[in-house]
């Protein structure tokens, strides 16, 4: 593990010294979360992500991109074990979480969701009031404390206290598109998660609101480890210190399989990449 | 292009035309035929139930205080409605007692723990439970609930009794119960689950703090929708509470006696068939209102109560 992880600096160091961003410097000391190999994910007989690896970097923002049905989405579940709940998906290849194999057998799914939160494509507040959205996770994770401080605290981080302090107790249905997404955010943190994964988070919003999502992100990411999964490549670009690109690969039969393109730090990823299919996709040559 | 020398004929054809009113005119008249046979129905009762009032008024002894008589013998003139309205009531409560825990956990087994494979084959068999014809159920609480259970645990069961009709009406409305909740939790968007899970919680947790509660209007419904038919339900009561010819008030649900539409029942058929007896006759459509006006109170109600539980999403 160690050795690994050493290993991980230095190729962060060596992506980083060339690059102009002087900001990324921050994170040449950061270590691997995340190290996935091989990783091949299947849903009965569909096999939707070939022979992927990659490692995610403690406080970064590491970005999913690709077109539609390369398995970005379907990596990032592989993350909290959430492809659990479908039925009929199997992953080969190892996933480890802090050197610790996710999907090793006495690894308990709902332990390792509560380390790493999930944001979704769609706003899906709970049908409750915002108080009672933010104190869910950690109610059923038997925490104890006081209630108000943390629904204070986490509703600050999430950028979201001004607008709904005087409201807690209003059904989160109330809130706009934007507000329930940064609630839904706010939810995800009030566990105290180590990751945080977006799936789309920005897909159902508006340019405002998606701009105050990202906001969000920046500041979150000196907390929080964020693995986003975007369609939007701008976003990618805005937002992420590190960019996987994923490509489809059409079978004889139709059938879709995702794979890894290409996986370095953002600034490379757009300005210079190294292959030519990300290049084509990046400049909208794809397909 | 078209030639629009006059000859441009949009009227369309006129038997096609015809055959749209045809059409519209035989849903019309089978849903007006629908309504009036209700409102007939509904007339009807009233209008017995009136003339029973009356009839007892001027005719009995005791005129409406047969109303409170000791207990519901409607060939004597005593036509105590707390009797068979109490009964009712036990029979219901006992019925929901048992067809609430029972009918709510399979519909949260099914919805939210069986696997698709499992919920496959075990739906349709819940559904194929609800097709047993009542007097079935009524026989065999009769024959089965009441010596093989109740004697072993309360030797002073009586051989009809409102405790077994319970049980058999709460069988009989579990498959109601079950499935209608289950549908209601089915229609929980998947994503209030996925948010629940992704916040780490289990699947108890999942299951009872965000789906049933998401799901609470249709649970209510279904509940209610079970409470009606318990309070309607004829047969298994005939059979299994017993008690023909009329009863006492008895608050123990170890002892036989007649619920309301149990009295119904024993006045229409058998040995005890109203022939002569005009207030007694007139009884029936009496306790036929007034089930009318409880299912319907009921009804409103869970109108009610759904639109102030229900949670959108």
């Amino acid at each position: 593990m160690s050795t690994r992880m050493e290993l991980a600096s230095t190729v962060v160091e060596d992506a980083v010294s060339p690059g102009p961003s002087a900001g990324l410097a921050g994170s040449a000391g950061s270590s691997a979360i995340f190290e996935i190999q091989d990783l091949n994910v299947y849903y009965r007989d569909f096999h939707a992500v070939t022979d992927t690896s990659l490692n995610i970097y403690q406080n970064e923002i590491t970005a999913l991109i690709g077109p539609s049905g390369c398995g970005k989405s379907t990596v990032l579940r592989c993350l909290n074990r959430m492809n659990d709940l479908i039925d009929g998906a199997r992953v080969e290849g190892r996933v480890t979480y802090h050197g610790i194999d996710l999907y090793g057998s006495s690894v308990d799914p709902v332990e390792v969701r509560r380390r790493v939160g999930m944001v979704f494509q769609k706003p899906n507040p709970f049908p409750k009031s915002i108080y009672e959205n933010i104190v869910f996770g950690p109610r059923v994770a038997g925490w104890k404390g006081n209630f108000d401080d943390l629904v204070e605290e986490t509703l600050v981080r999430a950028a979201l206290w001004d607008e709904v302090k005087d409201k807690l107790e209003n059904s989160a249905f109330d809130l706009s598109g934007g507000q329930q997404q940064r609630l839904c955010i706010a939810r995800a943190i009030a566990t105290s998660p180590d990751v945080v994964l977006m799936d789309e988070p920005c897909s159902a919003l508006d340019p405002i609101a998606t701009y105050r999502i990202e906001t969000l992100m920046r500041e979150l990411k000196k907390q929080y480890t964020i693995v986003v999964v975007t369609h939007n490549m701008q976003q990618a670009a805005r937002v992420s210190d590190r960019t996987a690109f994923f490509s489809v690969d059409v079978g004889e039969e139709g059938q879709r399989t995702g794979r890894l393109v290409e996986y370095d730090m953002t600034d490379r990823v757009f300005t210079a990449p190294s292959m030519k299919e990300t290049e084509d996709y990046i400049t909208g040559r794809f397909g | 292009m078209l030639e629009t020398q006059g000859s441009l004929d949009l009227s369309g054809d006129p038997r096609r035309l015809r055959h749209e009113r045809t059409v519209r005119r035989v849903f019309l008249s089978a849903a007006v035929f629908t309504i009036l046979v209700s409102v007939a129905i509904v007339l009807s009762l009233v209008g017995e139930a009136v003339a029973f009032l009356q009839s007892i008024a001027s005719e009995v002894e005791e005129g409406l205080g047969s109303l409170f008589a000791d207990g519901w013998f409607p060939r004597r003139d005593r036509f105590d409605l707390r009797t068979i309205v109490w009964h009712t009531l036990a029979v219901s409560g006992i019925a929901m007692t048992v067809a609430t825990p029972l009918g709510l956990g399979a519909a949260i087994y099914l919805s939210e723990y069986a696997k698709p494979g499992v919920r496959r084959v075990l739906k349709p068999v819940l559904e194929i439970l609800a097709g047993i014809p009542s007097v079935v159920l009524g026989y065999f609480a009769l024959r089965f609930i009441t010596p093989d259970i109740l004697r072993n645990i309360w030797d002073t069961t009586q051989q009809s009794n409102l405790m077994a009709a319970g049980i058999g009406v709460g069988i009989l409305i579990i498959p109601l119960v079950s499935s209608v909740s289950e549908d209601a939790m089915q229609a929980v968007p998947r994503s209030l689950r996925e948010a629940s899970y992704g916040l780490g919680a289990k699947k108890w947790h999942t299951s009872l703090r965000v789906v049933f509660p998401a799901a609470l209007s249709g649970i209510v419904a279904a509940l209610i929708l079970g409470l009606s038919r318990s309070i309607g339900e004829t047969m298994v009561v005939a059979i299994a509470a017993g008690a023909t010819g009329g009863s006492l008030l008895q608050l123990s649900p170890l002892n036989g006696g007649q619920t309301m539409t149990g009295a119904m029942a024993s006045l229409a058929i058998g040995s005890d068939q109203v022939a002569g007896g005009v207030a007694a006759f007139q009884s029936l459509f009496f306790v036929g209102l007034l089930l009318f006006l409880m299912t319907l109170v009921l009804n409103i109600g869970s109108e009610r109560l759904v639109r102030r539980f229900r949670q959108k999403y």
